[in-house]
This record gives structure tokens, sequence and C-alpha cells, in this order.
């Protein structure tokens, strides 16, 4: 008997040791030693004394920082609210097509996952810019309204003048909106089709309208994917980085920006470290505010 | 069609009365598949219907209709008289008692019974009342501030009946209402069933593919296959005048034979079955057939007995020697306590399925397996089938 249990006790630590070791190796020792860095100051251009001081953490909480902070969760937080917006009539639409085109639908929603970001970036560059797509087709309705405003012997609307999209901050939010939708449609998707559609019928069955059906049987129903279609939606848009650099202007920078400026250009550890572990405390609290909202749920199998 | 325009042998009291559910030519396609194919069928009010039939034969499809949860691709479905074609399922006075109960898991008892009296805006008072008023119905008035999770299968239909009938719907439809249930309670909710249907006195619509539940709960059976309307009838006309080979054999069990209708005249007819012969089947009357016609002829293994010796057969039943009867070999006795079910194997292998109740404690009988006996019935038991 000791042995057998020797020996399982072997293959569990065969089993689990590479994968914590991996874990220990390259995410958490990397992780502590720039939360070690937080506390330190640059001595040196490439020395850093750990000194134990909260003034990184100071400087971070300063107007400027601040401000581009609450910018940041602002801007992630409505890029959220359009993905929801946008997601879940998509998602809706996904369970009710029918059964034979749906594998099809989710592989569409999929498909700019397997598709590099930057090179999606610089394509929805090519969409946005002066010259782009987005303005061609506005200047073409543009000359068809001229036409037609000559054509009932108005006059014509004069020169186009190609729209301003990108370098601002609609197009930061376009873009975030266009990176992040798939992490919303999926697990709405997931939670939506989990539904027994007798339910939907159960309630027009008894009186209820389309409308009143979604929000008094589907979307309660649904909001354990809701929450987790919010939350890994918010995340990776709070920290997002490239996005902003490409499409956004010089006012419309973001906290990640600003953090990999530290680390970069200005050369000063301590504080981008202190910033990022400020961006991680605000995913923890809203994870934290996921899991609050979820106690006693994940019991009959809604949450995720 | 002829559900309607040639009623039933019981049928005339359909006649006098204004149907609570009218179908009118209904076919349901889905591209090539005919769900349901032009069926009619005429539902009277404060009946117990049940739509019986095997598992695809459209049955939940026309019931689903009814509902305005599926389009019929042509035909009208009427609601006392009125054409529900351009009618949202919302706007109909049916409510539906789901195969699955559909009964919302995020809300308590009480707030899923009044969740249509809360669309309809019925005040607060008034509400709360008659959902105290239908849970005592269902007799669950105990549970009102459960979560449905915390409920056993057969609760949970209480509570999707409650929640249907509180809205005091012309017609109550059930969607297989028995089948998630185990066997012990199935038995008991089927007299509830009909307890409830006779207290609120609403015209109950079930659809059902166990023949059973059917024949004992339901006041009138419309038998599907394929589509369409098989035979309309009560439980007893089903059973005993079954009108094609598929009802025969779909309602209860049969011994069922093909032959020959040898001769058809006002007081007698008989038929020549290859399986029976060298003995013919008799019944004192006239069938309608066409002589030398094939023709299937039913009996029911009850209508069936048992002789030890050649001579006994003939004095049952009034016709003449060498009619209505088999010889064979007992097979197999299944005892089921109340009957024993006797397997008897003809000369030529058919084997005869033949039912005797088990009156007496000690079987004075006593027939065994391998013994050789005479099968007989009268000659009002079998049923001549043309189709």
């Amino acid at each position: 008997m000791a042995s057998q249990k020797q020996e399982r006790r072997l293959t569990f630590l065969a089993t689990a040791l590479p994968p914590i070791g991996w874990v220990v190796v390259f995410f958490l020792a990397p992780l502590a030693i720039v939360w070690a860095y937080s506390f330190g100051q640059n001595v040196s251009l490439t020395e850093v004394d750990i000194s134990g001081t909260f003034a990184n953490y100071a400087r971070a909480l300063q107007p400027l920082y601040l401000g581009i902070f609450l910018k940041s969760i602002f801007i992630a937080a409505l890029t959220t609210l359009l993905c929801l917006i946008i997601g879940f009539p998509v998602a809706l639409a996904i369970v009710f097509a029918e059964e034979r085109w749906r594998p099809w639908l989710l592989l569409l929603v999929m498909l700019p996952f397997w598709t590099n970001l930057l090179i999606r970036t610089y394509a929805l560059i090519a969409v946005l810019r002066t010259n782009g797509f987005a303005n061609f087709t506005l200047e073409w309705l543009w000359d068809q309204g001229s036409w037609l405003m000559t054509l009932v012997g108005l006059e014509p609307l004069g020169e186009f003048t190609p729209m301003q999209l990108l370098y601002n901050n609609f197009a930061v939010v376009f873009g975030l909106v266009y990176v992040h939708l798939p992490f919303m449609v999926l697990p709405l998707y997931a939670a939506l089709d989990r539904i027994d559609k007798s339910l939907m019928e159960a309630s027009l069955d008894l009186g209820a309208g389309h409308l009143r059906t979604l929000f008094s049987i589907v979307v309660p129903l649904a909001l354990p994917g809701i929450i987790s279609g919010i939350i890994i939606t918010f995340v990776p848009a709070l920290g997002a980085y490239l996005t902003p650099d490409l499409l956004g202007g010089p006012d419309s920078q973001m906290i990640a920006n600003v953090i990999e400026r530290q680390f970069k250009r200005a050369n000063d550890w301590p504080f981008g470290a202190a910033l990022s572990f400020l961006l991680m405390y605000a995913t923890f609290a809203v994870i934290a505010l996921r899991a609050y909202l979820a106690r006693g749920k994940s019991a009959d199998g809604h949450g995720i | 069609m002829s559900a309607v325009d040639q009623p039933a042998p019981n049928g005339a009291r359909a006649a006098a009365i204004k149907p609570i559910i009218g179908f009118r030519n209904i076919s349901k396609r889905w591209g090539s598949m005919h769900a349901v194919d032009n069926v009619s069928l005429d539902i009277e009010p404060g009946e117990f219907f049940a739509l019986l039939g095997p598992s695809g034969c459209g049955k939940t499809t026309l019931l689903r209709m009814l509902a305005g949860l599926e389009v019929p691709t042509e035909g009208h479905v009427l609601i006392d008289g009125q054409d529900m074609s351009d009618i949202p399922p919302n706007k109909r006075a049916v409510n539906m008692v789901f195969q699955s109960y559909a009964v919302f898991p995020h809300m308590t008892v009480a707030d899923n019974v009044a969740y249509g009296l809360k669309i309809d805006r019925v005040p607060q008072s008034e509400r709360d009342n008659r959902v105290q008023e239908a849970l005592d119905l269902v007799q669950l008035g105990h549970l009102a501030s459960r979560m449905p999770d915390q409920l056993s299968g057969g609760q949970r239909q209480r509570v999707a009946l409650a929640r249907a009938l509180i809205k005091k719907p012309k017609v109550l439809l059930l969607d297989e209402p028995l089948s998630a249930l185990d066997a012990k309670l199935r038995e008991a909710m089927r007299f509830e069933l009909s307890q409830l249907q006779q207290k609120v006195g609403i015209t109950f619509i079930m659809v059902t593919h166990d023949q059973d539940e059917a024949l004992a709960i339901a006041s009138r059976i419309a038998v599907m296959n394929k589509g369409s309307i098989a035979q309309l009838g009560t439980p007893s006309d089903l059973y005993e005048f079954p009108a094609s080979r598929f009802v025969a054999d779909f309602i209860g069990s049969v011994n069922m034979f093909e032959g020959t209708l040898i001769s058809d005249k006002p007081e007698e007819a008989t038929v020549a079955c290859p399986d029976l012969s060298p003995y013919v089947v008799h019944v004192p009357h006239s069938v309608a057939g066409q002589e030398e016609s094939t023709v299937w002829v039913a009996i029911r293994p009850e209508k069936m007995s048992l002789h030890k010796d050649a001579e006994t057969p003939p004095a049952v039943s009034k016709c003449p020697a060498a009619h209505n009867v088999a010889k064979g070999e007992i097979k197999e006795i299944s005892y089921l306590g109340d009957i024993s079910i006797f397997h008897v194997m003809l000369a030529n292998g058919r084997l005869l399925r033949i039912s005797r109740p088990n009156r007496s404690r000690w079987d004075q009988d006593d027939f065994t397996w391998g013994e050789t006996v005479w099968v007989s019935w009268d000659g009002s038991s079998p049923v001549v089938l043309q189709s």
C-alpha cells in the first residue's frame, strides 16, 4: 500500500512540477522582480536601488497620471459597453441561426483571432485614413448626393473634405471594439446557447412580447455569460497598448503607453513598475467584483 | 377531412356544440418533409382531448401551431371560432405546459406563477390572491417561495400547470406532460390531471406517445400517423373498433392475420387466413368488403380463450365447426400477477398472444409449457380491417 501511495505521489510530482516550475520561473519571479522595482529608485543608467520608497506610487497618483488612468478606464468601459451592445444581438442571431450555419458564423467571429494584431491594426489604418476606404465611400456618396442635387435643379454640394477618422479617441475606441468584439461574442454565445429555448417559448405563451421576454428571461439567464464577457473584454481593453499607439492621437494615449514609455524612452523602471502594478490592482479589483457577484451561483453551473 | 365531415360512431353529439378549437386543412412542411399533412379536426369545449401517435407523427407540431409557436404552411387554426393566422402566441387564449416544464429557473415558484399576470398588469393584491389560489389548486401552496432547483420533477410540473392555468385560458395544452416522471408518479398524475380538468372545467389537449396514458385520461383521442389523423374516437372506439391495421397495432396489443375475404353477406362474413388454415374466421355481420379482396383480421389477446381439448371451442362461439379456432403449443407463459400472457405457437410457427385473468389463486386449468392447446374466440371478437 505504502509503495502505491509513494508511486502516486511521484506521478503527481512528475506531472505537476514542470508547469509549476514554468509559472514560477517565467511568470511569478519576473513579476516579483518588477514588484520589487516599484519600491526602488534609479541610481545610475542601469542600476536600481530597491530602497522601499513609496515615491513611485505617490507620483503615479499625481493628477497627470491619475487622469490618464481614469481616461483609460473610461475608454475600456466604453469599449466594453459598445462590444456588449453590438455583441449581444450578434450572439443571439448565431444562437437562433439554422443549425448548419452556426459553425460558419462562429468561424466568422473568430477569424480575426487568427490574424496578427499588428496586421489587423494596419488594415484598420488603411480603412480609416484620410485617403482610405471609409473616406472613399463617403466621397462617392457625397458625389452621388451632389449629382442628385443638380438633377433636381439645386446647387451642388461643393468639394468633399475627407473626414479625420484616424489619430483621435474615436479611432482608439473603434479599434478596441474591433479587436475585442470576439471576446464578448463568444461567452455571450455560450451563455445564450445554454438557455433552454422552451423558456422563451413559455414566456411568449404566457403573454410576454419579444422585448419583455428578452429582458425578463433571456438577459437574467445569460447574466453569468454577460459578466464573463464584460470582464474578458474590459481587462485586455484596459491594458491595450498597440491600438492606442497606432490609431490614437497625441491626446489619446492610454496607461499602457505611459508604462511603455517609462520602461523604454524614460528608462524609469521603478516608476513604470509602480504604474504596472496599479494597473494590475485595478484588474484584480474587477475580477474580485465579478467573483463577488457570482458567489453561490457556480453551484448550479452557470459560472465560468 | 373525414374527421370533420363524417362523425365517428359516437360523433352525433359533436354536431350540436360549437367547437372551441378548429383545425382547417392544416399542413406544415419543412422543405420536403410533411410534418402535418392536411389535418382538419374539431375539439369541443370541456373535452380532455389527446393527440396520440408515435414520435415524428406530427402531434407536437399540431399542438405548437395551436399555441402559435409554429406557423402552418397551409390552413387555418380557429380558437373559439376566431382565425388565429395573424395572432402571435402571446395574444392567444391558450396556454401550454411544456414537455420540459420550462419553469423559469431564476424566479421563485410564486414569481413563476405570477409571470403571466404581471404581463397582464393585474394589480398586486389580486395577483397575490390568484397566485395563492392557483398554487393551492396544484397543492403547492406551501412551496411558494422555493426556487425551482429545490423542487422535484413532479413539483415542477405542478408549477408549470399552475402558471398556465392562472391565465384562465380557453384551452390548456399539455406536451407529453407525464413523460419525464417515474412510473409510479405518472400513474398518480394521470388521475390528478383528469381530476384537475374536471375541477377547472377547461378544455385540455394533451400530446402523448403513450397509448395507456391516452386511454386512461382522454375523453377523445386522435391517433396520428405520418402527419395525418388515422382515427378519431373515444378510447373504447379506438380499442374495440380500430379502423386500420396501424390503429389496431398502435393501441393495445393485437393478433393480426392477413387473409382473403371469402364471403360477405349481411348476416355473416368469412375470412380465410393462411396462418390459421385449415380453420377460417367467421364474424356474424357484414364487413362491407369486396369478396376475394385481401383483408386483415385483428383479435385482441384477452378476447381469445384457451382450451385443453377440441370439443369445447365450438360451444363457446355460435358458429359452424372448424371456425374461429386454432391449434397450437404453449411456448411461453408470462405471469404478471393480475393476468398471465400465453404465447401459443401455431403449426406454421406463427405465435399468438393470449391473455387470461388470474381469477382464482389456484389455477384449475393449469396450462403449462409445451402443452398442446386449442385457442378459440367469439364471432364478435375479430375486427376485419381493409387497410
